[in-house]
């Protein structure tokens, strides 16, 4: 695409503003971490778990403190850090061709372990593994086994083939729950859980998951206010880690919902890294997770040609309440069984492309794009199937690219923009044919 | 380094059951599936991926369970590629590619067991592809507690006899059942024999045999299965080989997506005996006999056998046990003198196991080595020469006297199981 179109787009843009919410964001984070980083003079236990079928109310019902190596992962990507961790790991005999979250972690770990704000992090006095969606995880926790001595909590959370959860399946979890996890996460705490704590806790949750699905829901509107991608990564911050559950965590969402409606109201679209992205030439749905090392590259290069991304899947691996899924203070262990048994990547492949064609056709999007990372083969494998099959439902078309999440030598920027600009221009030119055509 | 095995001009007594046993093991045109469906009218063949499917269930459902393996180096992958990026490790590109080209159009429904994300998603893509086709995914369960996992896995066990019946097998009926359960065991009997004389005399029973013997049954009914693997064993004991200067090794991380046989060979020219494998891990998956009980429905002995008696490997959680111990144990009961790891390219459970089963030999002195190949690998060369090098140090520097490894030393208890 020339770089007039893009010059002019970004001339369109109107500079950056933080909102309060981000504000409010980034000190739940530093205060988080820096409860981490004293955690074991205060005498509190930590649990690392994963995000997808994460058991955040119960963790902190039990005064625990979560640790999500995902998110240690994907910020050491974007602070450049993660190919230096993977070089590590790959140095100790880890393969190429395995995920490189594992890897980034593992390297960090071996690295000192430092977080994100810069502070060191706890060893974990639990693993909590939460196999949901992601066999990786089973293999992930086996290896940090390795690396602290720790005891694990494993859930096995069944899959969905058939986009169907069974009295059987949340019979499984429930089971487990009550008679593995939550006896071994109340021996590793030091007491016993607290069923009415934790009905607070998971009530705080329903109401900061009604306050996001609004956010989502906004992205119907034309201008969308929000990005429902790459600004969506940063809405699912507080929900999917270690702030559900908690005070914090409904006032960010009710001041996020806040703030979007007022753009809403003055018509105002989502921040970019290059300012404010009112005129919106193409709505886009993706798939698949973001690349982490270049995220503002690969999200200036949507931004700069007017598409914004007003749905995704990524930004539900952690939960889909548009579905109507909240978890239910009246049943804690059912309740938390259904989170997990919902997630994203626990869903079948036919389950996952019916979602995605509603969103394409609920948010009215002009196409879809696919981001194919090689280190998840959960994500990964058969989305060249989910292109054909959305493609084919739809009408409308696709784009495709391959990168990695945080494995800079994956993401090959020339190339991504290439095939970025390509797929938009094909858009333009569909969009302009069928207007001669009419 | 090593050279091939020693050659008998003799006769070989096991050739007529070997070159059975090849054909059936390798034919992708399911040739015996088809005779066993034009033999048996109405009932069906259940198609059924690695590692582990409970296949005396299939049985009693009146059905030939049929294990696929994908294409292996035996077909052009044209289609296949089509759906899966570079990334992603080879065995469902060749079994897309054998049900788009009609290779499994004799298979009536396709099981996929839960082995990792890849062919857990197979699963998804072939209700797509071929939707006029019964599949179900098999969620094996990761807890094994009798009154947790056991009572899931027994329910999905009903779930997809259910499903198997409706689809035109017969009813789950605990007699029938029952009796399909001897019958693995029987086969699982022979199947230990075989392991046992392969552990014993290897020059007799090399790898590539054994791999070809136990793979046919993929295709058998389990009474038929017993009966080949018998009647290999007995033959090929017949032979007169001689024993050769090789290292006896355990080859680890195949159990998915299999080697070519001309790797397996390329492996024994290099000097190497494989006394031990997990190639065909799911007829070895479940060790010893299931013992049934009158007072217990045999869909549950069933269930609860995969979690008593299931081995280790890599798709399965190991909760209390010292990761790779179920390895080092393996290595000193067969006497072996090191581990070759092989895993198929981009197999995470096999590469992510690794790093782990290699510190654990590294802590008792274990000597290993690890490539990564594909299905359809064309080129041993490389291969052959590093196992060739690894037999050599081994022969040179190791300590092979197998009765040195069988007994633990007291450095090394705290890794063993």
């Amino acid at each position: 695409m020339s770089t007039t179109t893009t010059a002019a787009a970004a001339t369109t843009a109107t500079p950056s503003l933080k909102d309060a919410s981000q504000a409010r964001q980034k000190r739940m984070i530093a205060d988080h971490f820096t409860d981490l980083s004293t955690a074991k003079e205060q005498g509190k236990k930590v649990v690392y778990t994963f995000v997808p079928g994460n058991l955040t109310e119960l963790i902190s019902a039990l005064g625990m403190l979560p640790v999500l190596p995902e998110i240690n992962a994907l910020q050491s990507g974007m602070r450049k850090k993660s190919g230096g961790y993977i070089a590590e790991a790959e140095k100790a005999g880890h393969s190429e061709d395995v995920c490189t979250y594992v890897k980034c972690d593992i390297g960090m770990k071996r690295s000192g372990n430092i977080g994100p704000t810069g502070l060191p992090l706890p060893d974990p006095d639990l693993l909590l593994l939460s196999y949901t969606g992601c066999f990786t995880f089973l293999k992930w926790f086996e290896l940090l086994k390795q690396e602290y001595n720790c005891p694990i909590a494993m859930l096995h959370v069944p899959y969905q083939p058939d986009g169907v959860v069974t009295p059987a399946m949340r019979q499984y979890v429930v089971d487990q729950l009550e008679n593995k996890v939550i006896p071994l996460m109340e021996e590793v705490a030091g007491r016993k859980l607290d069923m009415d704590v934790l009905a607070e806790h998971l009530g705080r949750s329903a109401q900061a998951e009604d306050d996001l699905c609004a956010v989502w829901e906004s992205a119907k509107h034309r201008p969308s206010p929000i990005d429902g991608y790459f600004g969506g990564v940063y809405y699912i911050g507080p929900i999917f880690t270690s702030f559900r559950g908690g005070e914090d965590c409904v006032a960010y969402y009710r001041e996020l919902r806040a703030e979007v409606e007022e753009r809403i109201a003055l018509g105002m679209g989502p921040q970019t890294p290059i300012g404010q992205l009112d005129d919106q030439k193409y709505r886009l749905v993706v798939e698949g997770p973001p690349n982490w090392t270049n995220f503002n590259d690969f999200w200036t290069m949507f931004a700069q040609e007017g598409a914004v991304i007003v749905s995704s899947s990524y930004t539900r691996v952690g939960g889909l309440y548009d579905l109507g899924f909240r978890h239910d203070p009246s049943d804690p262990l059912g309740t938390l069984a259904d989170y997990c048994l919902g997630c994203y990547t626990n869903l079948g492949l036919p389950s996952r492309i019916d979602l995605l064609e509603k969103y394409i056709k609920d948010y009215e999007a002009d196409g879809f794009f696919i981001n194919s990372v090689k280190s998840c083969n959960s994500f990964s494998a058969g989305q060249l199937l989910i292109l054909r099959e959305l493609e084919e439902r739809t009408g409308v078309p696709g784009g495709f690219v391959e990168s990695d999440l945080v494995d800079p030598r994956y993401f090959s920027k020339s190339n991504i923009d290439n095939r970025v600009q390509s797929y938009l221009q094909m858009l333009e030119a569909k969009r302009q044919g069928g207007f001669v055509a009419a | 380094m090593g050279e091939a095995m020693a050659v008998d001009t003799k006769p070989d007594p096991a050739a007529e059951v070997l070159e059975r046993a090849r054909t059936l093991a390798l034919d992708l045109n399911l040739t015996e599936v088809k005779r066993w469906k034009a033999e048996n009218p109405g009932c069906l063949a259940i198609g059924h991926m690695p590692i582990y499917s409970p296949r005396p269930l299939l049985e009693a459902l009146g059905c030939l369970p049929v294990g696929v393996f994908g294409g292996g180096d035996e077909i052009d992958i044209i289609r296949g590629d089509s759906y899966f990026q570079s990334y992603i490790c080879h065995i469902p590109r060749s079994t897309v590619e054998l049900g788009i080209a009609g290779h499994l159009d004799c298979l009536d429904g396709m099981v996929f067991p839960s082995i990792c994300d890849v062919i857990r998603n197979l699963g998804g893509m072939w209700k797509l592809l071929f939707p006029d086709r019964y599949s179900a995914y098999l969620d094996l369960p990761q807890n094994f507690d009798r009154d947790i996992g056991g009572r899931f896995y027994a329910h999905e066990l009903r779930r997809i006899a259910s499903e198997i019946t409706a689809l035109g097998g017969l009813a789950l009926d605990p007699e029938r059942l029952r009796v399909a359960i001897e019958d693995d065991n029987r086969r699982r009997r022979a199947i230990a024999q075989l392991d046992a004389a392969r552990f014993a005399t290897p020059w007799l029973y090399p790898a590539s045999e054994a791999y070809l013997v136990v793979r046919a049954g993929s295709v058998l009914m389990a009474a038929e299965h017993a009966d080949l693997v018998d009647s290999y064993v007995a033959l090929a004991g017949q032979r007169s080989n001689r024993p050769l200067d090789n290292v006896r090794v355990v080859l680890v991380g195949a159990f998915c997506e299999q080697p070519p046989m001309g790797l397996i060979i390329s492996l024994e020219r290099a000097g190497c005996d494989i006394v031990a494998d997990d190639f065909q891990h799911g007829a070895r998956t479940i060790v010893g006999d299931v013992v049934l009980h009158d007072d217990e429905d045999p869909l549950d002995t069933l269930a609860f056998c995969f979690l008593d008696q299931g081995i280790a490997t890599a798709s399965r959680y190991i909760a209390d046990d010292e990761k790779g111990g179920a390895l080092i144990a393996q290595v000193r009961e067969t006497g072996a003198d090191g581990v070759i790891f092989a895993a198929a390219s981009f197999c995470d459970p096999a590469l992510l196991d690794q790093p782990m089963l290699e510190a654990a030999c590294a802590a008792v002195g274990i000597p290993f080595t690890a490539f990564k190949y594909s299905e359809n690998t064309g080129q041993f060369q490389v291969i052959r020469e590093q196992a060739g090098a690894f037999s050599d140090s081994v022969k040179l520097w190791g300590d092979t006297s197998h009765a040195s490894l069988t007994q633990p030393s007291p450095t090394e208890q705290g890794v063993a199981r």
